[in-house]
């Protein structure tokens, strides 16, 4: 489509607009971490000196560093038991074949009408039972079985063709082996879509982490810019926006490395 | 090569009807067996029953001299070339070729040498890093050839391998599927709906309608001596002129959809049945008119419409409630709505009967030979 000057002025402008708008919170938290507390009380929005002062005290205040380790095992290790657990459901609600296989399903695709919410407290009870406070475990484990997850990948792999699960019937390779070296591969992008909620939502929890974690051993980043806010009586929130900024960083990364891999498009060409 | 043998075998869904019934034939080592038959006719479930991916709920499966009902699909040593080709579209060219080779634990180096081979066989050597994608339809069904000729398995079998490609690569693909077929000694088996495909491939063919087998022969005997209507129209092009066909004791004669008598010859008066008939003739068997022609085998048509295809001209017309078509050789100027005489032999038709549509006369060998003369010094 052409499109004349003062048309693309006018969409650049609404695009602008929108995404300023859109951006503004995290705009201004990055403005705000650049602060000195004066400035922040009268409501400046460009600092008069890009300073690093609040940086520096983030990291000296908390055990920042030791926090985003925290959040980035969290994270990660559940981001990959999602990955595993999920996609082995899913393999078993496309490819195997047995009885009631569709009434299951549907059993598990109903469990995401229950909010998360409402399963918190016995999940709390199991794992203090477990004596798993202040675990790495306690804090992911609950989280690996994901309808949500499973759904979407399944939806994925029936879109693959079921010659390819009958040529590699007839060529001899075991289910894993089909799941391994065919189903994966093909399913890369959903994998990554996957993967990237898993990691994000787990990096932005916040109840959770709360009631499982009562020392700093395991606590994650998310519940250390908590601490900041009450820390002192008057909130300094140049250090509380910088920590803020630092924990923003690695989803923004993840965002832009897993929207590569969306775009690639990986299964066309299977088919005639 | 093995023998591929069926014995009574049929399929069910719900354990009520059959899809497929009565089903034996026996498939000769190194054959090229076409099975054959309209959309829907049960001819691919019979195929992946064969494979395995199906299960056969009655009868026996023998695959060399084993019982192979219950054996897993990679235990029945064939291979299978899909429709849709079937190709890994995460593989290279390569990759994709040796993929069976891996899980029956092939050195890497003996699986290059071997893909090698054969893509080079296939003319697929320029293509081994490519992936699928990138490949056009007929260069995809090589691979997927390609990937099965290399499992060097005794059997293979194809499930409509061609009907994705256009008319002319088809044609190609035919002749060379045939050679690699004849060259391997591969016992195949063919599915298609394309009787062209069936007439020019096949060692045997195996006509299938509603999950049931309606002849099993040579393509030219087939051609020749339909066992009942069905196969009658539905190998040849344009199909087999059909028509309704009683008896005229009184005179000898043959009357067809109440419009042509055709006299009858004396000894074969006595075979033809008294109840209703169904008569048939190819296209081909009605000839024109020649100064020689006799009177009582000629009839007059009105043509309904005309096709002049350069060395050959197809004219269809009217008789009782069926559209004949003929076809003569060479070009007639003949336009719609033109009287025309057509003259046929009492000799070309076949006849079948008009309940069971069994084939009660044969049509004389129209076939002729080629008379070698010595050679002079």
């Amino acid at each position: 489509m052409k499109m004349g000057l003062p048309q693309k002025i006018w969409i650049y402008f609404l695009l602008i607009l929108t995404s300023a708008l859109v951006f503004f919170p995290v705009l201004y938290a990055f403005m705000i971490s650049f602060m000195t507390g004066p400035e922040i009380i009268q409501g400046k929005f460009f600092p008069q000196t890009f300073s690093f002062e609040n940086y520096t005290k983030v990291f000296s205040r908390l055990p920042l560093m030791n926090y985003l380790l925290n959040s980035f095992i969290v994270s990660a290790s559940v981001m990959i038991g999602q990955l595993i657990v999920c996609s082995l459901a899913a393999y078993a609600f496309v490819f195997l074949k047995f009885k009631g296989r569709d009434f299951i399903f549907f059993l598990f695709i109903s469990t995401m009408m229950i909010p998360w919410e409402a399963t918190m407290i016995p999940n709390v009870f199991t794992i203090r039972n477990l004596d798993w406070y202040n675990t790495y475990q306690g804090l992911t484990v609950p989280f690996f079985a994901l309808a949500f997850g499973t759904f979407l990948l399944r939806q994925h792999f029936l879109t693959i063709p079921k010659e390819l699960h009958e040529a590699s019937q007839i060529a001899g390779l075991s289910r894993f082996k089909f799941f391994w070296k065919v189903v994966l591969p093909v399913s890369k992008t959903s994998l990554v879509t996957l993967g990237a909620y898993g990691f994000l939502t787990t990096w932005n929890m916040y109840l959770w982490p709360l009631l499982i974690t009562t020392n700093q051993s395991v606590r994650t980043v998310q519940i250390g810019l908590k601490q900041l806010q009450s820390q002192e009586i008057a909130t300094e929130w140049g250090v509380v926006m910088a920590g803020v900024i630092v924990v923003i960083i690695p989803t923004l990364l993840l965002l832009f490395l897993g929207q590569k891999q969306l775009q690639k498009g990986l299964s066309k060409g299977a088919l005639k | 090569m093995k023998r591929v043998e069926l014995i009574d075998v049929s399929k069910s869904y719900d354990k009520q009807v059959d899809v497929i019934s009565n089903i034996n034939v026996t498939i000769e080592p190194g054959e090229f067996f076409v099975l054959v038959g309209p959309s829907g006719c049960g001819k691919s479930t019979m195929l992946r029953m064969i494979a395995g991916l199906e299960e056969i709920t009655g009868g026996t499966l023998k695959i060399g001299d084993k019982v192979a009902n219950n054996l897993t699909p990679d235990k029945r040593d064939l291979s299978m070339v899909f429709q849709n080709y079937a190709l890994y579209p995460h593989l290279s060219v390569q990759q994709n070729i040796t993929f069976g080779l891996d899980v029956k634990r092939m050195k890497k180096e003996e699986q290059r040498r071997k893909a090698k081979e054969v893509a080079a066989m296939l003319g697929l050597s320029d293509y081994l890093d490519r992936k699928p994608r990138e490949l056009s339809g007929g260069q995809r069904q090589r691979v997927a050839l390609a990937r099965s000729i290399v499992s060097e398995t005794p059997i293979c079998l194809m499930d409509e391998p061609l009907s994705n490609l256009d008319a002319k690569l088809r044609a190609h693909m035919r002749s060379e599927i045939r050679r690699i077929q004849r060259q391997l000694g591969i016992t195949m088996i063919y599915v298609t709906h394309d009787q062209v495909e069936a007439m020019t491939m096949g060692d045997r063919i195996m006509i299938l309608h509603e999950g049931k087998i309606q002849q099993v022969g040579k393509p030219i005997d087939i051609y020749n001596y339909p066992a009942n209507p069905f196969v009658a129209t539905f190998i040849g092009s344009p199909p087999m002129n059909l028509a309704k066909a009683e008896f005229d004791k009184a005179t000898s004669e043959l009357v067809l959809g109440g419009e042509i008598r055709l006299p009858v010859p004396m000894d074969e008066s006595g075979k033809l049945p008294t109840t209703t008939m169904t008569v048939g003739i190819r296209p081909e068997n009605l000839y024109p008119v020649t100064p020689e022609t006799k009177a009582e085998d000629i009839f007059h048509t009105t043509v309904t419409n005309v096709e002049i295809l350069g060395n050959e001209t197809v004219f269809s017309f009217t008789i009782g409630e069926e559209e004949w078509m003929a076809k003569w050789s060479g070009q007639w100027h003949i336009d719609i709505g033109d009287q025309l005489p057509v003259r046929m032999e009492f000799e070309s038709i076949s006849i079948f009967d008009g309940q069971s549509g069994e084939l009660l006369k044969r049509t004389v060998d129209h076939g002729n030979y080629v008379t070698t003369k010595e050679v002079q010094a």
